[in-house]
């Protein structure tokens, strides 16, 4: 097993090499140069002279492999450069960031498995009743519903019956938990509903298939409570693709975090990162492409440690 | 030649195929109702973009300050935004926008999908392993992200649009695909093919292609709900289309949320429309999954 999650570890020092290399070159052959298209971008007046310096300022000058040699130099280092707008470390300005973005991430995948497995399971057991008609609808729906106009439409739900709305200015947890959750748990319910559709379905589907197995029967051959045959056979056992379910659509939730923090005006990696692309900040849209990539890559190896921790019957070579 | 006349469906007369049609369409409406009315919404949203110009009350463009943020009534049945315009027209408007970015993006990213996929499974060895390698590059980045590093890259507009959905949905079509074909590439008229000297590109084209239909018109389907859903996250993170075009997803940028309380119909008629005909697409994306390919049905 440890020979294995070293082999993965490593593995994904390729891939993730090969994302650097795409985004570097993408970002190049982009038509244009990146400092011209900066200025033309703010409608500011720039004269040759100031175009040249910026250029040297930023290195541009120097061939291309060079300019790619410093860059991964540097990330391999964990200095990715300066943003091309604020010119502040990288660094910095994701890590004052990342807080927000981590933490409603962290809600909405727990809104997510609170809305999905439940809801998958009961659908299950009343497999062809109203209450299944219901559940498959509402999941479905999710799958349809942008989570950023759901965002509005809690927003406007607040303004119309309570006169009230979530706090645009963000609280951290650890200053006053309270104001923290009152938040961010509207988005988290946002991103979290439509993150939950797709478990939900997966949970119906794998509840369903666990409920004819043999050992089922044989539970309740035995005469086991059916709430303990449900709880600590059929859903136990359901749980592994839900798992990796939720695991693999972990890129809902992303896109669902660069939408919401906008309707929620939450400054976040996601607003962060829409921000650096309007204003063509291109070392900053590098190295959020490249943090953003590695997170999903991470996750899905995880998933895969959590699914061989959970059944036993998975060894992975 | 031989092989090629079983796989041309030019030999019936064309009644015998209309009506085979008709039967088709009939049955898929009887065994599958939820994928019918999905597809009866989607008629209802092509015809509204194509005739668009003869039923908008209003022309979706225009101001009218002396109708500003007007409530839903006789006149305007939506509404008005902040600048006058009628949020009805804006809707219809909007579906042209809304399906022709869907369907050229989903079409363009299926066909080029399937076409590496299948090269890939017909080449196997190493244009196998080179394709398949820079595709998993690409499915490590979500969907979104990659959608937004393209408009990084060509900038925002209808036809940056397009591509920034085409890329993405490219490596995900050929995974399925090529996986429908590594089988294909074993089968005995295949063999045939080859054995009669066809050019690599006549059997990828003619004999491959044709039989991995039904994977492609089921990631077809599935793929048009979520290219809608993200033109319109892009268009409202200002990454889209452009004003003033009527695009759903830019009806629900600035304006929509600085005047919710004053003017929630702004917010609302528009997500209504997104999620209305994603939701159809995927009603009727999941039956036409079910139809054409009885071994992924779940339960």
């Amino acid at each position: 097993m440890r020979q294995y999650i070293l082999k993965r570890l490593l593995l994904m020092i390729p891939t993730l090499f090969g994302v650097a290399v795409l985004v570097f070159l993408l970002l190049r052959v982009a038509p244009g140069d990146i400092v011209e298209l900066k200025y033309a971008g703010t409608g500011a007046f720039a004269p040759k002279e100031a175009i040249e310096r910026e250029r040297v300022q930023l290195g541009l000058d120097k061939p291309l492999w060079q300019q790619f040699v410093s860059w991964i130099w540097g990330i391999v280092r964990f200095d990715f450069g300066n943003s091309m707008w604020t010119g502040r470390p990288i660094i910095q300005e994701v890590s004052i960031r990342l807080e927000l973005s981590l933490e409603l991430a962290v809600m909405a995948t727990f809104v997510a498995i609170l809305l999905s497995i439940p809801l998958g399971a009961l659908a299950a057991l009343k497999q062809d009743t109203w209450v299944d008609y219901s559940v498959r609808l509402f999941s479905i729906a999710g799958l349809a519903i942008p989570s950023f106009w759901l965002g509005i439409i809690i927003i406007l739900g607040f303004l119309i019956i309570f006169k009230w709305m979530p706090p645009l200015t963000f609280t951290s947890f650890w200053v006053d938990p309270k104001a923290n959750m009152m938040q961010l748990i509207w988005p988290a319910l946002a991103v979290g509903y439509r993150y939950s559709a797709v478990a939900t379905r997966m949970t119906r589907s794998a509840v369903l298939e666990v409920l004819r197995e043999d050992y089922i029967r044989t539970a309740r051959a035995k005469g086991l409570w059916e709430r303990v045959i449900l709880v600590r056979h059929a859903l136990k056992n359901a749980l592994l693709p839900v798992i990796t379910v939720i695991g693999l659509e972990f890129a809902f939730l992303i896109g669902g975090l660069v939408v919401t923090e906008q309707v929620f005006n939450l400054n976040g990696i996601g607003m962060l990162f829409v921000e650096s692309i309007t204003r063509r900040d291109y070392t900053m849209t590098q190295a959020l492409v490249l943090l953003v990539s590695f997170v999903f890559i991470f996750v899905n190896f995880l998933v895969d440690l959590i699914y061989a921790w959970l059944d036993p019957r998975i060894r992975y070579q | 030649m031989a092989n090629e006349i079983s796989v041309r469906t030019g030999a019936y007369p064309f009644t015998t195929r209309v009506q085979g049609w008709l039967e088709a369409s009939l049955r898929f409406v009887r065994q599958r109702p939820l994928g019918a009315a999905g597809a009866a919404i989607i008629f209802i949203m092509a015809l509204s973009a194509l005739l668009a110009d003869v039923i908008s009350p209003y022309d979706p463009l225009r101001n009218n300050y002396a109708a500003m943020l007007q409530a839903p009534g006789a006149l305007h049945w939506f509404g008005t935004d902040s600048f006058g315009r009628d949020v009805l027209s804006r809707i219809l408007y909007g579906s042209r926008t809304a399906l022709l970015i869907g369907f050229a993006s989903s079409f363009f990213g299926t066909t080029l999908g399937a076409i590496l996929g299948v090269s890939s499974a017909y080449f196997g060895r190493k244009v196998d392993l080179i394709i398949q390698r820079f595709m998993d590059l690409l499915l490590s980045f979500p969907l979104i992200v990659l959608a937004l590093v393209v408009v990084a890259i060509f900038g925002t507009g209808t036809t940056n649009v397009i591509l920034a959905i085409t890329v993405p949905m490219i490596p995900r079509s050929a995974l399925v695909v090529r996986s429908s074909a590594l089988s294909l590439r074993q089968m005995p008229f295949i063999d045939a093919a080859r054995a009669l000297g066809f050019s690599h590109r006549r059997i990828i084209f003619r004999h491959m292609l044709p039989n991995v239909m039904a994977p492609y018109l089921i990631l077809l389907t599935a793929f048009l709900g979520q290219a809608i859903l993200l033109e319109a996250s892009l268009s409202f993170l200002g990454l889209g289309v452009a004003e003033p075009i009527a695009a759903w997803g830019l009806m629900l940028r600035g304006a929509a949320v600085e005047f919710a309380e004053r003017a929630p119909w702004m917010a609302i008629f528009p997500g209504l429309a997104i999620s209305l005909s994603v939701f159809a697409f995927n009603l009727f994306g999941d039956s036409l999954r079910d139809a054409l390919d009885p071994k992924l049905r779940v339960s």
